[in-house]
C-alpha cells in the first residue's frame, strides 16, 4: 500500500532522512519511534503525500507521489486516515459535523450515514459531546475526535502522529484500544510516538513492528522493547 | 451569457451543507456587500446617462437630418409672392417630401420664449419660415440654393447640419464616456471583490488546511468561497439597483423646454438594462473569486 524505496528528504540545509526503504503490508501494525526532531512527523507526511521526497521514490497505492496532482492527493487522503499531533478542526462547526467532514467533502450523503456516524461517535465515547464546538473539548476528547474523523471514511491506512501526546495514561490506553480494534478490522496502522510504555502496552494485545528513526536512517528496533 | 446563467443557477441551488465549512466572516462580507451596492448604484447612473445621450444623438441625427428651414427675408409686400415662388420651387425639387409655410401662430409660438407672449408679430418685419421635410434619400442642398438664388432672391436655406453635427458628436462622446465608466465600475468591483476574497482566504488558512487534510479537492474549497461571494455581490447589487432606480425616479421628468439634462432616465426597452446589473455583478464576483481562490489554493501545500 505504501512503499518507500531508498527515499531521502532534506530541508533547505541538511538531510533529515536518507536511505529509507519500507513496505507497509495491509493489516500490519507499526510503531514509529525515535528522539524528538528525528523526523517522525516528516516521515508520516511523506507517507500521505503532504511532502514530496527529495530523492528516491514513494509509491502510495501504486502511484508515484511525484506524479500526483492536487486532486489526486485529495483522493488519496480519503484512503489514508491521518491523526495529527495538534488536531485541527473547523472551530465553528459542532463535533459531529467535524467528524462527518470527510464524508461531506467527498460528496457522500451525510444523512444516509447518520447511523454509522452515531455508532462511531459512541464507540469513541463522545456521544455526550456531539454538539460541542471543538474549542470546548478537552485534549483527550480532541484526540478521540481526530481519530474518529480519520476513520469515518473507512480508510485502508491510519497514520497517527503522537495520538497520545496530550492525554493522561488512562486516556492513552483508550486511544490505543481504539487503534488496536481498527487493526483487528483489517486496517493498516502506523503510530508515531516516543512513549515506550504505550508500545509495550500494545505488544501484549497485537503483533506490532517497531521502527526507529536514528541518524537519519530507519531501522527495525530489536525485540527487547 | 448562457453558460454564465447555468453556472449561476447551479451556484444558487448549491450545496448548502458544503457551504457551512467556511465560517461566516464579518468584514469581508460587509465589504463585498457595500462595494457591490455602491458600484451598482453608480452603474445605474452611468447606464442612464449612456442611454439618454444615445437616444439624444439618435434623435438629433435622424429627426433633424430630415428637416430643413427656408427663411424668406424681403420687404413686407414681397413676402407672399416670394413664399409662393419658393414653395413652387420646393415642390419640383427632387428629394423634398413636403414643404409648408408656417402660419403666423406657429411663428409666434417659436418666438415666444425670446420675445414674450404679447409681442405683435404681425407688425414686425419677421421673416416667413418654410419647413422642408426631406425624403430618405435627401436633396442636393447646393443645387437647391442655386435655383432659389435665381428665382427667390430673398430665400436663405438652413439645412441644420451646421449646428447639428457638433451636438451629435458631443452626445456620442458623452455616451462613450458613460460606457467607459460602466467598464471601469465593473473593473473596480472585480478588483475590490478579488481583494476581499484574498483576505477571506488568508483568514481561513486553517479551515483550508483542515479541508485538504480530510481529502477536500480544490474545487470544493473554492466553490464554498465563490458561492458566498457571488451571492453577496448579487444581494449588494440588488440593494444598489433599488437605490439607484429610486434616485432616477426622483429626478424631474423631461420637459420639452428643459433640454436633455432632464431626459436622464430609462425609456421603453431601456428599463431592461439596469435589471441586468445584479446578474452582471454576480458574474463579476464569480469570476473574480474563482480566479483568486484557484490561484491561492494552487500555492498551498
Amino acid at each position: 500500500m505504501i512503499e518507500l524505496d531508498n527515499l531521502a528528504y532534506s530541508y533547505g540545509g541538511g538531510e533529515l532522512l536518507s536511505e529509507i526503504s519500507l513496505r507497509l503490508a495491509p493489516g500490519s501494525f507499526h510503531f514509529l519511534t525515535g528522539p524528538s526532531g528525528a523526523g517522525k512527523t516528516t516521515f508520516l507526511k511523506l507517507c500521505y503525500g503532504a511532502l514530496i521526497p527529495t530523492a528516491g521514490r514513494a509509491m502510495l497505492f501504486g502511484q508515484d507521489v511525484r506524479e500526483l496532482g492536487r486532486d489526486d492527493v485529495a483522493l488519496l487522503r480519503r484512503r489514508i486516515g491521518v491523526v495529527h499531533q495538534d488536531c485541527q478542526f473547523l472551530d465553528h462547526l459542532p463535533l459531529a459535523e467535524n467528524i462527518a467532514l470527510p464524508l461531506m467533502v467527498s460528496g457522500r450523503d451525510v444523512a444516509a450515514e447518520a447511523q454509522n456516524l452515531d455508532d462511531l461517535i459512541a464507540w469513541c465515547g463522545l456521544s455526550h459531546r456531539r454538539n460541542a464546538l471543538p474549542p470546548e473539548l478537552s485534549g483527550g476528547e480532541r484526540q478521540r475526535a481526530a481519530l474518529a474523523r480519520a476513520v469515518i471514511m473507512s480508510p485502508e491506512v491510519i497514520l497517527a502522529d503522537e495520538p497520545t501526546g496530550n492525554v493522561d495514561w488512562e486516556m492513552s490506553q483508550r486511544l490505543l484500544q481504539l487503534l488496536v480494534e481498527l487493526n483487528r478490522m483489517g486496517k493498516t496502522v502506523m503510530i508515531a510516538t516516543h512513549d515506550l510504555s504505550l508500545i509495550r502496552a500494545a505488544k501484549s494485545q497485537v503483533q506490532t513492528r517497531v521502527l526507529r528513526i536514528a541518524n537519519r536512517r530507519l531501522q527495525l528496533a530489536g525485540a527487547d522493547l | 451569457m448562457r453558460a454564465v446563467l447555468v453556472i449561476l443557477a447551479d451556484l444558487l441551488r448549491g450545496d448548502t451543507q458544503a457551504d457551512r465549512v467556511v465560517p461566516p466572516t464579518g468584514f469581508t462580507a460587509r465589504l463585498t456587500l457595500f462595494a457591490a451596492a455602491a458600484m451598482t448604484f453608480l452603474a445605474v447612473f452611468a447606464l442612464a446617462l449612456s442611454l439618454a445621450t444615445g437616444r439624444l444623438a439618435h434623435n438629433w441625427s435622424t429627426e433633424l437630418a430630415r428637416s430643413a428651414t427656408l427663411r424668406i427675408s424681403t420687404s413686407q409686400d414681397q413676402v407672399a409672392a416670394q413664399t409662393a415662388a419658393a414653395l413652387q420651387v420646393l415642390q419640383t425639387t427632387e428629394g423634398v417630401a413636403s414643404a409648408r409655410a408656417l402660419s403666423e401662430a406657429e411663428q409666434q409660438a417659436l418666438l415666444e420664449p425670446w420675445f414674450g407672449p404679447d409681442v405683435p408679430i404681425a407688425d414686425l418685419p419677421v421673416p416667413q419660415l418654410i419647413e422642408i421635410i426631406e425624403t430618405r434619400k435627401g436633396y442636393d442642398a447646393e443645387g437647391l440654393r442655386l435655383r432659389l438664388a435665381a428665382e427667390v432672391p430673398g430665400a436663405v436655406l438652413d439645412d441644420h447640419t451646421r449646428w447639428r453635427r457638433p451636438l451629435v458628436r458631443a452626445a456620442s462622446r458623452i455616451r462613450a464616456m458613460g460606457l467607459l465608466s460602466l467598464g471601469l465600475i465593473g473593473g473596480i468591483m472585480a478588483a475590490m471583490i478579488t481583494l476581499a476574497a484574498h483576505s477571506a482566504l488568508a483568514a481561513n488558512a486553517q479551515v483550508i488546511a483542515v479541508l485538504r487534510l480530510v481529502g477536500a479537492r480544490d474545487d470544493f474549497i473554492a466553490r464554498a468561497f465563490v458561492r458566498r461571494f457571488t451571492l453577496r455581490a448579487i444581494s449588494g447589487a440588488i440593494l444598489g439597483l433599488a437605490l439607484g432606480l429610486g434616485g432616477i425616479l426622483l429626478l424631474p421628468s423631461a420637459q420639452p423646454e428643459g433640454g436633455f439634462l432632464t431626459g436622464l432616465g430609462f425609456q421603453g426597452w431601456g428599463w431592461i438594462w439596469p435589471f441586468l446589473l445584479p446578474l452582471l455583478a454576480g458574474a463579476v464576483a464569480f469570476w473574480a473569486t474563482r480566479r483568486a481562490a484557484r490561484r491561492i489554493l494552487r500555492g498551498l501545500a
